[in-house]
């Protein structure tokens, strides 16, 4: 049931225009910051041969690259979910889902699992950027996959949050704002206190800080739990708001 | 036609805030019945229709479809009916195929039956050759038409249709009434509306609902006999003195109309029809027509909603008899 909720929202996503522009936009970008880091690695690449233990192709290219793309999707992902539930309010079919048999549970993990699909795939075109260079290079595949895990994470935690934003509202553009401005103060929570020692539970909030320890191929299970924290916090929440839907009117 | 107990609504009720929409309403709907739920804009009848269709939690009382409690077992409940808003629910960027598969699968259709249920509700509701069009580029009537099939997909034994007759065409209308008299031979169709004559033409069981309370329980044929009240309509070129008619056997009292017809109120088991026709012809009083003056079902529902209180009323009825008439 979760599933077909999810595969029905993973569909609707390419019939409007939204997704397919998305793709295309990050793969775009990406794919710019990617080759001009490369062609950074390209330069010294002399002077590291020369050097002891110097950082690798992996190294340089990688961190930088998933580094922008978790900025760049922080502006996008709340454009992909503003709709979820908002839209549905506003054009009166969340009646449909309401009546059918479905347990709010369903409503709302079929509805996440729908954007976790369109990020996977998302994630696969960022994916193939460095691995393209495994055609005449050699790659460090762990910190890869420490590096995508962390983004896979990040992602998972910016759609909740996206999913919760949307229920709040029935207009579209204030989910997607309020989703960007949560996300936001999560990211640059760190900022704030920085030297004092008060200051510092605030930046174990950020989610900054839980992202950077994977692009530098640390998988530290304290930082998973905060991420898969965030996401069920969060989808906790939006079940509450649409039960409270339905109670409230 | 078997006449199990479908719907059972005891002392519901809901409130908004301070207003109470819906005042402790009982009823109950068995299978092969048609129930109009009547009553003016804001009565409490949208807010029945959502609770019942689960989409509204009651403040107070119980809802059982089927026998399955709908807030202990909600699941159950809600595999038993099919709901139509007043909105239909559609996905304007699917086309009707798509969108009744997936109606289909939300209602827990196996699989290997989704394509003969869909073909079945589109046979249903007239959807023949619009099933590759997207529902955004359909006309209203067609769109309305979707909502049905929607509502009935999974062949539901209680169907919920919420003004399913608003926006359409006079031939459409006519279509609609016609399935929804189709669906009332299988199923236990609610059909909310404030259009009275479609409850004539389409209901077994008429309610009426005012400021949340229900105000009128009672099947059709006891309307007819509500609004059997004995009188005639009658006008003439050269009408008699008033006293003339009002002398006749069995008439108890004469009233003039604005527009020169004049009503006349007989005793029930005395008509006077036949000697105000013999009358007319022997004194020729130019009598050019004679109607019996049934009480419209609009009459009843003034009388009904009016006595509350009266000048609220007031203000609702020209809008009735706007729509009425329209």
């Amino acid at each position: 049931m979760i599933l077909t909720v999810a595969l029905r929202e993973f569909k609707s996503l390419f019939l409007s225009p939204l997704a397919w522009s998305i793709l295309a936009v990050v793969q775009l970008i990406l794919g710019f910051l990617f080759l001009s880091r490369l062609e950074v690695f390209q330069l010294y690449q002399p002077q590291l041969m020369a050097m002891d233990s110097a950082p690798g192709l992996t190294e340089i290219v990688l961190p930088d690259l998933l580094g922008n793309a978790a900025v760049i999707l922080l502006l996008i992902v709340p454009l992909l979910t503003m709709r979820l539930v908002a839209e549905e309010r506003r054009n009166r079919t969340l009646a449909l889902l309401f009546s059918a048999p479905l347990s709010m549970t369903e409503i709302v993990l079929g509805k996440y699992l729908g954007i976790l699909l369109f990020l996977l795939v998302l994630l696969g075109m960022i994916a193939l950027m460095p691995l393209s260079l495994l055609a005449g290079a050699s790659l460090d595949l762990g910190l890869m996959a420490s590096g995508f895990l962390g983004l896979a994470l990040l992602l998972a935690g910016f759609a909740a949050v996206g999913l919760f934003m949307s229920t709040l509202t029935q207009y579209t553009t204030v989910a997607a704002i309020s989703s960007f401005g949560a996300l936001l103060l999560f990211w640059i929570l760190d900022w704030s206190g920085q030297g004092t020692a008060g200051g510092n539970w605030l930046a174990y909030l950020s989610l900054f800080n839980h992202y950077k320890p994977f692009l530098e191929g640390v998988f530290d299970s304290a930082d998973a739990a905060y991420h898969v924290l965030l996401i069920v916090t969060f989808l906790v929440l939006s079940i509450r708001r649409l039960d409270a839907d339905r109670l409230g009117g | 036609m078997s006449h199990n107990t479908l719907v059972e609504i005891r002392n519901l009720s809901r409130f908004y805030g301070a207003l109470q929409a819906v005042k402790d309403v009982s009823f109950s709907i068995r299978q092969g019945e048609v129930l109009g739920f009547l009553g003016p804009n804001g009565a409490g009848k949208t807010t029945t229709m959502q609770i019942i269709s689960g989409n509204l939690a009651p403040s107070g009382g119980s809802v059982t479809i089927a026998g399955h409690d709908l807030l202990e077992d909600p699941r159950a409940a809600k595999s038993q009916i099919g709901y139509l808003p007043e909105q239909p629910p559609l996905y304007r960027e699917l086309t009707v195929d798509e969108y009744l598969d997936y109606c289909a699968a939300l209602n827990h259709v196996p699989r290997a039956q989704r394509v003969q249920a869909r073909d079945n509700a589109k046979e249903r509701c007239g959807l023949h050759g619009v099933g590759r069009r997207l529902i955004g580029n359909l006309s209203k009537g067609f769109q309305q038409r979707v909502g049905i099939a929607q509502a009935i997909i999974h062949l539901p034994p209680v169907v919920i249709l919420d003004e399913p007759t608003v926006g359409l065409d006079p031939i459409q209308i006519r279509e609609i009434r016609a399935l929804i008299r189709e669906l009332g031979k299988e199923h236990g169709v609610i059909l909310s509306t404030h259009i009275l004559p479609e409850v004539q033409a389409t209901c077994d069981h008429v309610q009426i609902i005012n400021k949340g309370e229900l105000v009128l329980n009672e099947s059709i044929e006891g309307l007819e006999h509500h609004m059997k009240a004995a009188s005639l309509t009658v006008a003439f070129r050269h009408p008699p003195a008033q006293e003339t008619l009002e002398k006749l056997p069995g008439v108890k009292s004469v009233r003039p109309e604005t527009d020169g017809r004049l009503h006349v109120f007989h005793e029930a088991e005395q008509n006077p029809t036949d000697t105000i026709l013999r009358l007319a012809m022997e004194n020729s009083w130019g009598l050019y027509e004679i109607r019996p003056g049934r009480l419209s079902l609009e009459q009843v529902f003034l009388e009904l909603t009016m006595d509350a209180a009266a000048d609220d009323a007031q203000a609702h009825a020209p809008a009735i008899t706007a729509e009425l008439s329209s």
